[in-house]
C-alpha cells in the first residue's frame, strides 16, 4: 500500500500545491481589495491543504525527505497534478470558473478521504473539507453572477468554459494510484464523485444560464507527469530560490 | 423605491455600494461595528467581510447593511441631544445591588 499511497498523496499534493500558485498570481491584482484577498486567502487555503499532503507523504518516504524537498526540488515530469490547475489564470471568469470546476472535484474527494482507512490522511481530509466547502460557495457563487450577469460578462464565462472544459475529464480519469486507493479503502470512488460533480456543475450551470458543454474529447496525462506547457514556467518562478540558493531560510 | 434605492444598486461612478460591518467576537456579546467595505451584494458583502475581518479569529457571526440605510445623528446637536441628561443622575441603576449571579449589565 505503502508506494501506492505515497503517489495518491504526491497527486493530491501537487493539484491544490499548483491551484494555489495560480491563485496567488492574483494577488495585488484582484479586480477589486475585498476580492484580490478573498483569491489570496483561497490559494493559502490551498497551499496549506499541499503542505498537509506533503508532509504526511515525506514522512512515509522517509530518507531526509521534507515537504520543501517535495515541492521544490522535482520536475516537470515528477509532478502528477491534473492539467485542469496548471493551465493560465486568463481573465477573472476563468480563473473563477477553473476554480469552481476544481474545487467541487476536491470537494466530493476530501468528503470521502473523511472516512478513509488511513486515519491520518482522513484528518487532513477533514480539515481541508470545510476550506474547500468555503471555495465552492463563493467560486460557484461567481459563475452565477457572470453567467446570468450582463453581455459581456456572460461572453468571458462562455469562453472560458471552452478554454478549461475539455481538461475536466481527466479528474475522472483513474490513475493506478486511484484505483488501488478505492480497492484497498484508504482513497476515493472517483465514479461517485464523478456522479456528485455532474450534478453540481448541472445545477450551478442552470442558475448561471449556461448551456452544459457537450461531451468532448478530453487532455490528459498530468497524471502520469506528461505536461502541458505552462507547468515548467510555474515551477521555475516556484522553485528559483531553492535551485538558486539550496536551503535557504527565511 | 425607486431602482437607485434598491439594495446593493451600482454607484453612479461604477463602483460596488458600500457596506457597513459588524462582527460579533468569539466572547462578545454584541455585534461591534469593525468598518465598511465595497460589494456588489449583501451575499457577497458578507464573504468579503468573512475575508477582510475575520481572517485572524475575530468573529463568529456577521451582520452587513448598506451604508446609504445608516442614518446617523448629527454632531452639531450634540448639545442639545446630550447634554440635558449630564445632571440626571437619578437615572442610573448605581442606587441598587446587582446580584452576583448577574453579569453583563
Amino acid at each position: 500500500m505503502s508506494k501506492a499511497l505515497v503517489s495518491y498523496l504526491l497527486s493530491l499534493a501537487d493539484n491544490t500545491l499548483i491551484l494555489g500558485h495560480r491563485n496567488s498570481e492574483w494577488c495585488g491584482h484582484g479586480p477589486i481589495l475585498e476580492q484580490d484577498i478573498a483569491i489570496t486567502n483561497m490559494a493559502l487555503d490551498c497551499i496549506g491543504q499541499a503542505r498537509n499532503f506533503y508532509q504526511y507523504t515525506a514522512q512515509l518516504m522517509g530518507n531526509h525527505t521534507t515537504e520543501d524537498s517535495l515541492a521544490y526540488l522535482r520536475d516537470v515530469t515528477e509532478f502528477t497534478n491534473c492539467l485542469l490547475v496548471e493551465l493560465p489564470n486568463g481573465d477573472w471568469a476563468q480563473t473563477v470558473l477553473r476554480h469552481f470546476l476544481f474545487s467541487t472535484f476536491q470537494y466530493y474527494v476530501y468528503q470521502q478521504l473523511q472516512n478513509s482507512s488511513d486515519p491520518q490522511l482522513a484528518a487532513i481530509a477533514e480539515k481541508g473539507f470545510k476550506e474547500i466547502t468555503y471555495h465552492v460557495r463563493w467560486s460557484s457563487e461567481w459563475v452565477i453572477r457572470l453567467g446570468d450577469g450582463t453581455e459581456e460578462s456572460k461572453d468571458r464565462i462562455l469562453q472560458a468554459l471552452d478554454t478549461v472544459w475539455g481538461y475536466t475529464g481527466e479528474l475522472f480519469q483513474p490513475a493506478d494510484f486511484d484505483l488501488q486507493a478505492q480497492q484497498e479503502g484508504w482513497g476515493a470512488d472517483l465514479l461517485l464523485v464523478k456522479r456528485n460533480w455532474d450534478e453540481k456543475i448541472k445545477a450551478v450551470f442552470e442558475e448561471a444560464t449556461i448551456p452544459m458543454p457537450a461531451t468532448t474529447w478530453m487532455h490528459a496525462g498530468g497524471k502520469q507527469g506528461k505536461h502541458t506547457e505552462h507547468l515548467g514556467f510555474i515551477l521555475a518562478e516556484m522553485q528559483f530560490l531553492q535551485r538558486a540558493y539550496p536551503n535557504s531560510e527565511w | 423605491m425607486s431602482d437607485s434605492e434598491k439594495a446593493g444598486t451600482t454607484q453612479a461612478n461604477g463602483a460596488w455600494p458600500l457596506w457597513e460591518i459588524f462582527i460579533r467576537s468569539r466572547q462578545g456579546l454584541d455585534h461591534k461595528h469593525v468598518g465598511s467595505l465595497h460589494a456588489a451584494d449583501a451575499q457577497m458583502a458578507i464573504e468579503n467581510a468573512r475575508d477582510v475581518y475575520t481572517r485572524r479569529m475575530e468573529g463568529i457571526s456577521i451582520w452587513v447593511v448598506e451604508s446609504k440605510y445608516i442614518h446617523a445623528s448629527n454632531p452639531a446637536e450634540a448639545g442639545a441631544l446630550y447634554d440635558p441628561a449630564d445632571d440626571k443622575a437619578y437615572r442610573h441603576p448605581t442606587f441598587y445591588h446587582l446580584p452576583e449571579e448577574l453579569k453583563h449589565m
